[in-house]
């Protein structure tokens, strides 16, 4: 059995694990990351076709770390954003929620990027810092088998370094044990795996949650006209239907459908398939065509009922998953890093250990009251639209008109969706970490 | 030679003192048990002693290992709570308590997580004695514990290299000190042990000013740690040296 000694080992290197990790091997940590797949995997056209709507406070951080200028001219700005009341047959109803980004400034409310490219630039900056600092690793494929964890406190009288681990310098450490009998040894594991997190699970952490009867079919079209960086959400009865604005004339769409339904139009041929879509897509971009692959998500709600544990930390979905209706997901995660970069780096600092129960405890009081409120906000409006009832249909067409002339009540709303809106980590203000 | 129980005693040291400590010291790395406030308090404290120390020694505040290379000394320093983050903070530290139990548990704690520190059971008076010098001595909740204050600062003070410096925290025997201090965290908020603190051997401070200039220290700054119910947080104030407070003083 091999052994490792780092700070910080990750169980998953997606997009949010991968992120942490070079921000704390740039600010001097040594970190491991452990992933099931190889960068080649997760970068193949058929391993994840979605887009994430990168909020400017998200930018910030992919700023930060030295990941925006590699992908940034595969960014499209969204400069407008249109939200209405659709029905597959009856047309889109007139009353508009429109936001305009002049309203809060020149920046664009986000860009659209595909995880693909997003997926691809982190391994490329991970290598390179892995390279220039020798302070990242990238184990994959391999995959975290158990993470074994001294108690939360500790005792000398019942110390694992006592006879019962003589020679074993580490006791009072986090010990990930991996599938090929390596062992890493951290001050600090974080479970990066997901909304289906199995280190959450292996750690007793319960989650509150439930399942959403919709999936989320999602694929990419190119069009024939420019979408000038329009996004578009559609509230069908099914469930939202979006589409948003990518580079070349094309755009992603996300469209959450009734389970059952959804099944049906996975199965249909690609002509079916197309003419399902284009009677939800409309002609405003003219003829569509298909590009890649068809995928599904399944969709749920889930809150972890703690973040953090002595030498143990959760982080992005792992934390918390919500329903895709207003792209805030990866920004989540992404707040999660940026206060989890700056806990842990001003810990290290003051020569704290990070992975102790209290230094943890501060990212978690940072975190937790943003993403309740917006799991429920999402919640409430996946509720809330996701039906055919007139009166529902009424009173949410009046809503949307008056939040759309109420300036200061749609400011804050697009501030917040920019992720602009709290007590900011120092990476989403976009200043050093 | 390392002193053993009784033996302790000798010097600055009060035995009650050393007994008392002995009887929670494997209390000393959990933070919800008998030694919750110093590990509340110890961001601020380590705030306030690395952006000194820093600066004392022209280092640089961002770096991860500031304190690379140099000597401290940390007296009283019981379970480890500031000796471990000043090693890793990259400092080259001993450790030195009277009790024998705190030092037990310091040395299997910081193996614990593979932290190599020079950790000692004695006296300040047996290293000042063996001529040993550092380039900051530090002594946090140790004045108000020993028995001569003024000796315990001058044998301190002799281990203070040229141009070095001292840190130390203390409770001020105030009024507001004697309520808070002690009425406050041992008996109504329960923070601490009852009788953790004795009122008369805390010390103002400008009684420390005064002995630490017998020592050949000049006092640099005063800041006090002021606790706000409201927030349930403590921060460093510079006008609010009622109760608990930190020294920095230097050697010219």
């Amino acid at each position: 059995m091999t052994e490792d000694r780092v700070e910080v080992v990750f169980a998953g290197g997606g997009m949010v694990g991968l992120t942490l990790a070079v921000a704390l091997a740039r600010a001097g940590l040594s970190v491991a990351v452990v992933d099931r797949e190889t960068p080649a995997e997760v970068a193949a056209l058929d391993y994840d076709g979605r887009a994430s709507a990168i909020a400017l406070g998200s930018k910030r951080v992919f700023d930060g770390i030295g990941l925006w200028p590699r992908i940034a001219a595969e960014a499209s700005p969204i400069h407008d954003i249109r939200v209405a009341d659709g029905h597959p047959l009856r047309g889109v109803s007139p009353l508009f929620l429109h936001y305009d980004h002049r309203a809060v400034g020149d920046e664009p409310f986000g860009w659209i990027l595909e995880n693909r490219v997003i997926r691809q630039g982190l391994h490329a900056l991970a290598e390179e810092v892995a390279a220039e600092t020798g302070r990242l690793r990238l184990i994959a494929p391999a995959s975290v088998e158990r993470i074994e964890r001294p108690g939360e406190r500790f005792d000398a009288a019942q110390s694992d370094a006592g006879p019962a681990n003589a020679g074993r310098a580490n006791a009072g450490l986090a010990s990930a044990h991996l599938n090929d009998g390596r062992r890493i040894d951290a001050n600090l594991a974080i479970a990066a795996d997901g909304k289906f997190s199995r280190q959450r699970e292996a750690a007793g952490i319960r989650v509150t949650g439930w399942r959403y009867d919709q999936v989320s079919i999602v694929c990419t079209v190119r069009h024939a006209r420019d979408h000038r960086g329009t996004a578009v959400e559609l509230f069908l009865p099914g469930g939202p239907f979006a589409m948003l604005p990518m580079t070349g004339n094309r755009s992603n769409v996300v469209w959450s459908e009734r389970a059952d339904l959804a099944e049906r139009y996975l199965a249909m041929d690609e002509a079916d398939f197309m003419a399902e879509l284009s009677r939800r897509f409309g002609d405003w971009l003219g003829d569509i065509e298909l590009v890649g692959p068809r995928f599904s998500y399944p969709l749920s709600l889930g809150h972890a009922e703690r973040y953090v544990a002595h030498r143990f930390a959760l982080i992005g979905d792992a934390a918390h998953a919500i329903h895709p209706i207003a792209g805030q997901g990866l920004n989540m995660g992404l707040r999660d890093v940026a206060a989890m970069a700056e806990v842990l780096v001003d810990a290290r600092r003051l020569g704290l250990d990070i992975g102790a129960l209290d230094v943890l405890a501060g990212y978690e009081r940072w975190r937790r009251f943003d993403n309740v409120l917006l799991a429920a906000v999402t919640d409430g409006l996946t509720r809330l639209f996701s039906n055919d009832s007139a009166p529902l249909r009424a009173a949410r067409d009046l809503g949307l008109a008056a939040v759309n002339r109420t300036p200061p009540a749609k400011r804050f709303l697009m501030r917040h969706a920019m992720g602009l809106v709290g007590d900011l980590p120092r990476l989403v203000r976009g200043e050093a970490l | 030679m390392p002193i053993r129980g009784q033996a302790a005693a000798a010097g600055s040291i009060d035995a009650g003192e050393v007994e008392k400590f002995a009887r929670i010291a494997r209390q000393w790395w959990d933070p919800e048990g008998d030694f919750r406030p110093l590990h509340r308090l110890n961001p601020l404290r380590l705030t306030f002693l690395r952006d000194h120390l820093v600066t004392r020694f022209g280092r640089d505040p961002g770096s991860l290992t500031p304190l690379s290379g140099l000597r401290i000394l940390d007296v009283g320093c019981g379970g480890g709570l500031v000796t471990e983050p000043l090693a890793r903070m990259g400092a080259d530290v001993v450790g030195l308590d009277a009790t024998e139990e705190s030092i037990a548990v310091a040395r299997l704690h910081a193996e614990e997580t593979g932290l190599a520190i020079d950790y000692r059971h004695d006296t300040a008076e047996a290293l000042a004695a063996a001529g040993e010098r550092f380039d900051a001595v530090l002594a946090l909740e140790v004045v108000e514990h020993v028995n001569d204050p003024a000796a315990f600062i001058r044998t301190c003070a002799s281990m203070v290299r040229p141009g070095g410096a001292m840190g130390l925290s203390t409770l001020n025997r105030s009024p507001k000190g004697f309520l808070l201090g002690v009425v406050a965290a041992e008996y109504v908020m329960r923070w601490l042990p009852r009788g953790t603190h004795d009122w008369r051997k805390f010390v103002k401070p400008s009684e420390l000013a005064a002995m630490l200039r017998a020592g050949g220290l000049t006092l640099s700054d005063l800041k006090g740690l002021t606790y706000d119910p409201v927030k349930d947080a403590f921060r460093l104030d510079a006008r609010d040296l009622a109760v608990n407070y930190l020294a920095f003083a230097v050697r010219r």
